[in-house]
């Protein structure tokens, strides 16, 4: 990745400018050119992503059922979010989640990323295979990995008491709730992972591995010293994305548990949509919906700062 | 990493031990990778298994072989609900969403990568500011939005907030740049607008990209659940991922149908995939995702 996906990072290369300086004639056809190419995809953001995001704000100082007249709270939802205890359990579910997740499909992805890369015998096969769960709706994963996880009968535990483990409830126990989530996760998003990294790995020159081969260095050597480093612009742009990605979790809760048993994996999406649809309370909605986007920008501006640490550009 | 990991020469054997622990190496490595592919596919095939298996439920788990393969759940799956229509439904959402997304897309990348302007770098950091605003901070102004506009329950409520992605645009616009800019410059000469270039020089030169867009646009679209459960409330109106997820409600111990169902969800993706194979790995690594 040459570019890394943040609005702070330099948006294109400097370059001869195609700009006309002549007659102003010349410089409104050209200012109606710019318009014709960029009205396009300007209208549908700012009419249902900006508009909306703006709206939200407002409707979070509000209280609201979406039927009756919204009624001004001033910062009552955000006060009352703070100080409920309900909003710190699905932060932390969240947390939990996204903590859990992430080690497991980097360093899955990257170790199928750095096997699939090897002269290996049907591996466009494979990569196929590895990507299937990509592609597949995110309800059908979850109800296929329900079954597979079913207490009495699923396979896992038909295979674990094989060995003579009595397995756990998974989704309906509240501590393996959470777990089965992150599992059915990580193997749907493993193949997601893998290409990006699939992609960085075939950019290494491999005359650096030839040089790092001749000052005697092993194959964790040149991991560590020459993959690694090298592949630091696709590892920072798997994490921004799977961060982003990992704080909103919503369509695998809802379709595995629910938030359940017993809220354990209530998650600040689950929440949002429970607020409005299922309460009416959409100010409160709104304003957690801010504090969850503060949240993800704060954590995406940390990780644009922090690349210049351990993150290498060609 | 290409070369840690060679084809031992089939003709000699092992000779010196460096090639002993090459070929350890090589056997476990095969070993491993198609074990995981094993498990990666065998919730598939277990889905496969099931939907062919009258009868299968929760506590009746179905054998890894069927005795009785049949295709009624299907049939029953087609029969008692507007199946058909659902999968028609989702077809044409994401058609279209893949449609214009592929213009909106195309044409902003273009402007920034080819149109200098004053402003462009602070347009831009918005364009990719939208990546990062959760659908959910959306969904309430959106709905009611819509409900002013008369737009609820439509397939046009559905889709206008799908046309533009800035997702979209950013991948392009990577692919755009890597464009050499000598083919304009020489299509200039010729006397060629900016539509003409962006039509027949940039958009032959960026195919790979697009079609990872088309699978990135289309996948989306296909497997996009919480603004349509919000947005179509009637059943005739459902997405694929609505209508799966109502299933598990109504038919609770029918799992040779639910699974039909995920079958049926999973066979356009993968032939599309399958037919866009070659150019998203190409398209990935050209757009300088690397």
């Amino acid at each position: 990745m040459t570019v890394p996906i943040s609005p702070l990072s330099p948006v294109s290369p400097r370059r001869r400018s195609t700009r006309p300086v002549g007659p102003r004639s010349k410089r409104l056809r050209y200012a109606l050119v710019v318009l014709a190419f960029l009205l396009p995809s300007a209208l549908p953001l700012l009419a249902f992503t900006l508009g909306p995001m703006l709206a939200a704000a407002w409707v979070s100082l509000n209280q609201w059922n979406l039927l009756a007249p919204m009624k001004f709270v001033g910062l009552g939802n955000y006060i009352k979010l703070l100080t409920d205890p309900e909003t710190g359990d699905v932060f932390l579910h969240t947390v939990y989640y996204v903590v859990g997740y992430l080690p497991i499909v980097y360093v899955g992805g990257l170790a199928l990323a750095l096997a699939l890369n090897t002269a290996l015998k049907g591996r466009a096969l494979l990569r196929g295979v590895y990507f299937l769960p990509v592609v597949t709706s995110w309800i059908v994963v979850a109800l296929v990995w329900r079954w597979l996880l079913s207490p009495s009968s699923g396979v896992v535990n038909t295979v674990l008491g094989f060995f003579g483990v009595a397995g756990p409830g998974w989704w309906t126990d509240p501590n393996w709730a959470m777990p089965s989530i992150i599992f059915a996760s990580a193997w749907k998003d493993l193949g997601f992972v893998m290409i990006i990294l699939l992609a960085g790995l075939q950019a290494i020159p491999t005359d650096l591995y030839d040089a790092a081969k001749m000052d005697g260095a092993g194959w964790w050597r040149r991991l560590f010293s020459v993959t690694l480093p090298l592949l630091s612009p696709s590892t920072f742009f798997v994490l921004v994305i799977s961060l982003i990605n990992g704080f909103q979790v919503f369509d695998q809760v809802y379709a595995m548990t629910a938030g359940g048993p017993n809220g354990a994996s209530e998650v600040v999406v689950e929440q949002i949509y429970d607020l409005t649809f299922r309460y009416g309370r959409a100010g409160e909605a709104s304003a957690l919906s801010w504090m969850l986007f503060v949240v993800i920008l704060a954590v995406t501006v940390i990780q644009v700062r922090g690349q210049r640490r351990w993150v290498t550009y060609g | 990493m290409a070369d840690t990991l060679r084809l031992p020469a089939m003709t000699k054997p092992p000779r010196s031990r460096e090639a002993k622990v090459r070929l350890a190496g090589f056997v476990v490595l095969h070993v491993v990778i198609i074990v995981g592919a094993l498990v990666m596919f065998f919730p598939f095939l277990w889905t496969i298994i099931t939907s062919i298996t009258p009868g299968a439920t929760l506590t009746n788990a179905p054998a890894l072989i069927p005795a009785n393969p049949s295709l009624e759940p299907y049939l029953r799956l087609f029969s008692e609900r507007p199946f058909v229509q659902v999968v028609a439904n989702s077809l044409l959402l994401a058609t279209i969403t893949t449609a214009v997304q592929l213009i909106t897309s195309s044409t902003a990348a273009y402007a920034f990568s080819r149109l200098p302007f004053r402003g462009q770098g602070v347009v831009f950091a918005i364009y990719l500011a939208t990546m990062m605003i959760p659908l959910q901070v959306l969904i309430v102004p959106l709905f009611v939005e819509l409900k002013t506009f008369g737009l609820l329950n439509s397939y046009l409520g559905a889709l206008l907030p799908t046309f533009a992605s800035a997702f979209g645009i950013f991948l392009l616009r990577q692919a755009i740049n890597q464009v050499p800019r000598d083919l304009d410059e020489a299509a200039m000469i010729d006397g060629a607008g900016h539509f003409r270039i962006f039509f027949q020089v940039v958009l032959p030169n960026i195919r790979p990209a697009l079609a990872t867009l088309v699978v990135f646009s289309f996948m989306s679209s296909w497997n996009s659940f919480l603004w349509p459960l919000i947005v179509l409330r009637s059943p005739e109106l459902q997405t694929l991922p609505i209508a799966l997820a109502a299933l598990q409600g109504q038919y609770i111990s029918d799992w040779d149908v639910i699974m039909a169902g995920s079958v049926v969800s999973v066979i356009p993706m993968l032939a599309l995939y399958i037919f866009a194979q070659k150019y998203v790995i190409q398209g990935v690594a050209s757009t300088g995702i690397k």
